[in-house]
């Protein structure tokens, strides 16, 4: 099956724009995360009352769900490598994995939040609920996004629609996928492991 | 032009590469976890994890995202919004806590 070919939007500079304008994304979303993260240290311990922190987080949970997402990345760099050698089996296999991960990753977070709601910690709770569920929930949403993202290449290349010439796309989907990953090492340290 | 401009684009790491940072990865995470729950490490706490945590994100955005062989600008056109939101997150903390101490909260000299 032959791909049509993608014309390259190259820039003056001989870049692909469409990868450019990505990394631009990927900076504006480093500014987003840091200001949620930051209004999460600025009121970290002004909690009037409980639960708090150490009360309710649970470390061996969320390690997993950390080790998860480090493989999801791993997966999807294994994903882009087999599409761009046109090994196209191996390439839905791993773009499979890396949703599936993902998916996981969610299923883990919903666990989490669900049973966290239980123990009394809502939205409107404390500081800790509300900084907590903003940060933890933005992030899940992008996850959410992520995962949508792969599945749709998934079915694409399922369809024979991917492949070397069309890498890029995977490529820029990578890396939202990898920079949700990188978030998610901040988050696991500045909420979970620092208390 | 276009021939230059693909010129730029990097070659990617083979296979065994990207298996090698998934180990120091999960390793750095096991020790990441390990000391947060052995009290020798407790003083220093802190660093350690942001050390850590730091070496982590190198490793994804240097070798999973392409950084170190791909070109220099696109690490411009991260780093700089990067360095500007560690810049907010810093001046925050420092606008927060730094007005609780001179309010004579504990701390204040």
């Amino acid at each position: 099956m032959t791909h049509a070919a993608v014309p390259q939007h190259h820039t003056s500079m001989g870049l692909d724009s469409r990868k450019m304008a990505f990394w631009a994304f990927i900076g504006s979303e480093c500014l987003l995360f840091s200001s949620l993260i930051s209004t999460y240290l600025v009121y970290k311990g002004r909690s009037i009352v409980g639960p708090y922190p150490p009360e309710i987080l649970n470390i061996p949970f969320t390690s997993l769900s950390t080790f998860d997402l480090l493989m999801s990345s791993l997966t999807m760099v294994l994903a882009l490598a087999a599409v761009q050698r046109g090994d196209m089996k191996a390439g839905k296999a791993w773009l499979f994995a890396t949703a599936f991960l993902g998916l996981l990753f969610l299923g883990g977070q919903v666990y989490e939040f669900t049973s966290f709601v239980r123990e009394g910690l809502t939205l409107q709770t404390n500081l800790f609920g509300c900084t907590f569920y903003v940060l933890t929930g933005t992030h899940g949403a992008h996850v959410t996004v992520g995962v949508l993202w792969l599945f749709t290449l998934w079915v694409r290349a399922l369809q024979g629609k991917l492949g070397p010439a069309n890498a890029l796309t995977v490529e820029i989907a990578g890396l939202y996928w990898h920079f949700v990953d990188v978030v998610w090492i901040v988050i696991f340290t500045v909420v979970y492991l620092i208390q | 032009m276009a021939e230059a401009g693909r010129a730029k684009e990097h070659e990617h790491p083979d296979s065994g590469t990207y298996l090698r940072v998934a180990a120091v990865l999960v390793i750095l995470t096991v020790l990441e976890v390990g000391v947060f729950y052995v009290p020798a490490f407790h003083l220093v706490l802190v660093p350690t994890l942001l050390l850590l945590s730091a070496c982590k994100f190198a490793l994804v955005v240097l070798f999973y995202m392409h950084l170190k062989m791909d070109s220099r600008f696109f690490a411009f056109v991260f780093g700089a919004p990067l360095l500007l939101a560690a810049g907010v997150l810093v001046a925050l903390l420092f606008l927060f806590f730094g007005a609780l101490t001179l309010r004579g909260a504990p701390g204040a000299g």
